[in-house]
């Protein structure tokens, strides 16, 4: 039987077992570790762990080192599911035939991946998994851009974010297309949970955690990460950032169950304008120019629109 | 517990069924595979011993090559038996992570029915995904006929997953020509095959939970470099010492005797063709013609391990051969064949004064026939004869519309 954590409040968390290890090369201020961190932290039972290529890989297994005192595996950019769901199915097989060493453990098979590998590169094969119902969880790290190679535009980055392959200039306000929803592809997959989480509401985090670990089958979990070094902000400013984001409604808080019913897990007492979410970074400062101002506006119609359509999918309940 | 399959001694089995009865009388732990002509009916028998509770392993029919050769590596990494089966288009999908499985050194048995790369597409076969894989680090055993199909994987997972090995390994049989050609197939007995191959020991299992291991790191210029010499150190020191010991202990069970290169009247062969899959066959009988009727005598190399190549063993059983022809079966788009710079480079720095030339023939499946073989070592004897090629290096043999050649 699977075994959960109680974690009560955020000093406990703070202090309890590490599975990954603060000693690794990510940037500081990067979400990735917070979020990691919490996923690894909301179980005691062991875990199986992959990572597609990206910042996450390069910055915590350098050999000769390595960051994870819990069993991890990298192959490639696209694969880090499949990865997962291999190492899933070899347990299974030994389960069957009885050579597990410790067959009255229960490990967990989690697969992280940025959004480059999740939204584009590794879709197929993440498709591939979800289709077949490996029991294993897949968590995207979103910072809306290709940031280990530094900051090209990915199919998550949204309208109007300068990277450097959608460059905002004199002609161009940067990224033109819209992000793509993964959320709805992968509730489609009639995944039995799918659920959208920030690193700064850790509690709403980890009982989404603790729920995907619990279903049968496999789970979605798209994390927000705020990038400092490619949304552009200051290293000390992740959590506040963060806070904009799911607080002006960018990132809303909801999970889909069983690939229909939709539940919003956090409704901000305050809702703040999405301006001020966008005025906080760097990669939306030029939308503050005249010419580009009038975005900012359909941001925000864009933000409200789906927020009603989240809120009619929570009330119709299908 | 599976069942058990009570076979007779002699099966009629092409080589896609010789091979699939290999797969599950190793009683492989986790297959993921994705089907692609003509390597296609591997993973259908599968499916159907799976269905039919002759295997417990399991069986992960995934989206494509690339993704069934990814689970194929975490399954392997976790702690396992595992094993595939592929071709041509599906095989250059899995490529990229070919280098992944053999870099992290785990042993996977890949099935590779041979067939020609479009463009244009074809489903037949030739060796242009053989040829794809050989810097990929896996060891490439070769079969000729579906009886070697089948032996040849006993002695792939037992060579790759040895601990001083820790490589993946390829057997390849030829598309169509063998994959789909029925012949008598003698059997091993479930029980023997498995003790053949024997239990499967996991070495850094990453489902061994209280030894949690990182698998595929990052290395840059500081220890890159040390990880692909250490890969090639036990490719070039280990592997053939293995396969040798693996086919010694195989002809004791089984009587049937195979080399590392394998050899046809060639201990007093003036002229020889080295050659793969079921040209061998083919070179074979006709070398027997050419000593009866024309006075020649021919011999013929059959490769048996492509990779580690056998760089000795070619230049030792070459010493004393006037004239080789090097048939290659597959587009060398801008060099010489492969086989010709390879045996080339093995017979270079010895004494032999040996003229070698290279024949390209039968891509997309066109056939090898006893007349072009009787051609090509008549060509070799003109050559032993002269001291020198009296062709061109290259020719395209079996080609429609005027000669084509090169050098």
């Amino acid at each position: 039987m699977s075994e959960m954590k109680k974690i009560k409040n955020l000093k406990e968390f703070s202090t309890s077992a590490d599975r990954f290890e603060g000693a690794n090369l990510l940037c500081p201020g990067c979400a990735h570790s917070i979020i990691v961190r919490e996923v690894l932290n909301a179980t005691n039972d062991d875990l199986i762990l992959a990572a597609s290529t990206g910042c996450l890989e390069v910055c915590t297994a350098v050999y000769p080192y390595t960051s994870w005192d819990a069993s991890w595996i990298h192959i490639g950019f696209e694969n880090g599911s499949s990865a997962v769901a291999g190492a899933e199915a070899m347990y299974k097989a030994l389960k069957t035939k009885g050579r597990l060493k410790q067959p009255e453990r229960t490990p967990k098979f989690v697969a992280f991946g940025g959004d480059g590998a999740t939204y584009d590169i590794g879709f197929q094969w993440i498709s591939g998994c979800f289709e077949r119902g490996h029991n294993i969880m897949y968590v995207c790290l979103d910072n809306e851009v290709y940031a280990n190679t530094g900051g090209q535009r990915s199919s998550s980055t949204p309208i109007g974010a300068s990277a450097t392959t959608t460059p905002a200039g004199r002609v161009s306000y940067g990224e033109k297309r819209n992000k793509k929803d993964m959320m709805a592809i992968m509730a489609a997959h009639g995944a039995p949970y799918v659920a959208q989480v920030a690193p700064n509401k850790w509690k709403d985090m980890v009982a989404k955690i603790q729920k995907g670990f619990e279903a049968e089958g496999p789970v979605y979990i798209n994390a927000m990460s705020a990038c400092t070094t490619e949304w552009k902000f200051a290293p000390e400013d992740t959590i506040s950032i963060s806070d904009l984001a799911t607080d002006s409604l960018v990132f809303p808080l909801y999970e889909i169950i069983d690939g229909t019913k939709l539940n919003i897990t956090y409704r901000p007492k305050n809702i703040i304008p999405v301006r001020d979410y966008l005025g906080a970074q760097g990669r939306f400062k030029h939308l503050f120019s005249k010419q580009n101002e009038y975005l900012i506006d359909e941001w925000q119609a864009r933000v409200d629109a789906q927020w009603e359509y989240l809120q009619r999918r929570e009330e119709a309940s299908v | 517990m599976a069942d058990t399959m009570e076979l007779r001694d002699i099966e009629v089995w092409d080589g896609n069924m010789a091979a699939s009865q290999a797969l599950r009388q190793a009683q492989v732990d986790v297959v993921a595979a994705y089907p692609i002509t003509p390597s296609t009916p591997i993973v259908e028998n599968y499916a159907g011993f799976k269905a039919n509770d002759y295997v417990d392993g399991e069986f992960v029919m995934t989206e494509s090559e690339h993704g069934a050769m990814s689970c194929c590596i975490g399954a392997a990494a976790a702690g396992g038996r595992v094993a595939t089966a592929t071709s041509s288009q599906g095989f250059a999908l899995m490529v990229e992570t070919l280098y992944s499985a053999s870099g992290m050194r785990l042993p996977i048995v890949l099935n590779v029915v041979n067939r020609a790369l479009g463009a244009p597409l074809n489903v037949n076969g030739d060796h242009s995904d053989m040829y794809l894989g050989r810097d990929s680090g896996w060891i490439q055993l070769d079969a000729y006929c579906p009886q070697e199909a089948y032996d040849m994987n006993f002695i792939a997972f037992r060579v790759s997953e040895d601990h001083d090995v820790r490589l993946p390994a390829i057997v390849n049989q030829d598309g169509f020509m063998t994959s789909h050609t029925a012949q008598g197939v003698k059997t091993l007995s479930d029980e023997t095959a498995y003790k053949f191959v024997g239990e499967y020991k996991p070495m850094n299992d990453m489902l061994d939970l209280d030894h949690p291991v990182t698998h595929g790191v990052q290395t840059e210029e500081d220890w890159h470099f040390e990880h692909k010499a250490r890969q090639h150190h036990a490719l070039m020191t280990v592997v053939i010492p293995k396969i040798e010991a693996a086919f010694a202990d195989f002809e004791k069970l089984t009587g049937r005797k195979y080399n590392i290169v394998e050899t046809y009247n060639m201990e007093d062969a003036e002229v020889a063709v080295v050659c793969m899959g079921t040209s061998v066959e083919t070179a074979r009988e006709v070398a027997v013609e050419m000593r009866e009727q024309h006075g020649i005598k021919a011999g013929v190399v059959g490769i048996r391990v492509f990779r580690p190549w056998p760089l000795q063993q070619i230049a030792a059983v070459l010493s004393n051969v006037a004239a080789v022809g090097l048939l290659d079966r597959s587009s060398p788009h801008g060099a010489m064949g492969t086989l010709y710079n390879e045996v080339s480079g093995a017979l270079f720095n010895t004494d032999t004064k040996a003229v070698l030339t290279n024949y390209i023939y039968g891509l997309g499946g066109r056939d090898l026939t006893k007349a072009h073989l009787t051609a090509i070592f008549k060509e070799l004897k003109a050559n032993a004869d002269a001291g020198k090629p009296t062709t061109p290096l290259q020719q395209y043999i079996g080609l429609r519309g005027p000669k084509l050649s090169f050098f």
